[in-house]
């Protein structure tokens, strides 16, 4: 049911599309929207319409900062037990990956979720365990969640999520591509909600839609951005109306706001211009009522 | 990371989990605090967490609402 599917339809979009002689340059910023434009040629056909997309830096892993990476060999090198998502392994720090460590002997875990992390600590009781914990609005919650419920003594979290909005905000500010539109990233957006995108359209006149991540979503968040721009106009439209609301998903976001509070990321990186990094730690704690 | 796959709440374990149906013969224990979720609903799972309740009715109605799109732009 929720996997669309119809090779007409799609058809139909690219000739709609290929008839109007445009030139476009539109800009997503998540890696499974990248991996369904390239596994389908759709980067390819689209070009041969007159669109160009482009990927901007959304993956959770070339948005991590040099030092955040440094930190986490520092920690594995000294005997702790590192965990973290599989992507972040093999992503170099200066002069050596978190792979590289491991081949050496440290103890260093891919892991599929944090809770896999905690039964880790939990396991290792003489040991410290640290989750690298990457990611944006879609895992920042995940962390939240676990840290609300009293995760073990020997379980530390090295905070490295980021917000998408400012994100988006401080690539735009720097005004250096062209973007003609946005394509937002749909998982986000089922916590974020669609209305958080609203100032974008406003303050940069850029469109925006909202989308899933099969060739269908995308082939029709490219024909939404087209249209925008033939009526001249610049708003948030949804496409990925089956997972995302306007409001978001609440609870996730109540979780997320009791846990981190938002900060700035050049303290961290001065080389990359105005990321924001949602940081850690002054959460209330398991002796509060669950949400 | 931040991929995430639908599937279909099986069983309720307890307050904080609920096995899900993959659909291809997977089943998967699953964290379920950040949604509200019941017996029968879809959900968009993340990192061993359901993140959003799917919506089966404009799961449905989406293809259908693509078509009257395309197509009022040709009687136009």
């Amino acid at each position: 049911v929720f996997s669309l599917n119809d090779k007409k339809l799609a058809r139909q979009i690219v000739d709609k599309i290929k008839k109007l002689d445009i030139n476009l340059k539109f800009m997503h910023v998540c890696g499974t929207h990248q991996d369904t434009l390239l596994k389908n040629g759709l980067d390819i056909l689209l070009k041969d319409c007159g669109i160009e997309i482009g990927q901007g830096p959304g993956c959770p892993v070339c948005v991590t900062t040099q030092k955040e990476i440094e930190e986490m060999l520092l920690l594995a090198q000294n005997g702790i037990t590192v965990t973290t998502f599989g992507d972040m392994i093999n992503v170099p720090g200066e002069n050596q990956s978190l792979q590289n460590l491991k081949t050496e002997g440290y103890d260093i875990r891919a892991v599929y979720s944090i809770i896999d992390a905690i039964s880790i600590a939990k396991k290792n009781k003489n040991k410290e365990v640290v989750f690298m914990a990457v990611g944006f609005e879609t895992t920042a919650p995940t962390t939240a969640s676990v840290l609300l419920k009293k995760p073990p003594n020997n379980f530390s979290i090295l905070c490295c999520h980021r917000t998408i909005p400012n994100a988006l905000k401080a690539l735009l500010d720097m005004g250096e591509i062209r973007i003609d539109g946005l394509i937002e990233p749909g998982h986000v957006s089922t916590i974020i909600g669609s209305n958080v995108y609203n100032f974008i359209s406003k303050e940069y006149n850029v469109p925006q839609v909202i989308t899933g991540f099969e060739p269908i979503d995308i082939l029709m968040a490219v024909w939404m951005l087209v249209k925008q721009i033939e009526n001249n106009e610049a708003y948030v439209q949804n496409e990925y109306t089956r997972a995302v609301k306007k409001e978001g998903n609440i609870k996730a976001q109540k979780i997320i706001n009791k846990v981190f509070k938002s900060g700035d990321i050049r303290r961290l990186d001065p080389d990359i211009v105005g990321y924001v990094q949602v940081e850690s730690l002054d959460y209330p704690g398991a002796d509060e009522t669950p949400l | 990371v931040c991929l995430a796959i639908p599937g279909k709440v099986i069983k309720i374990l307890n307050n904080e989990n609920a096995l899900i149906d993959y659909g291809d013969g997977t089943k998967r224990k699953v964290n379920i605090s950040l949604v509200d979720i019941n017996i029968g609903d879809y959900a968009l799972v993340h990192a061993g967490f359901a993140i959003e309740k799917l919506n089966k009715k404009e799961a449905k109605e989406t293809l259908a609402i693509f078509r009257e799109m395309l197509s009022i732009e040709e009687e136009n």
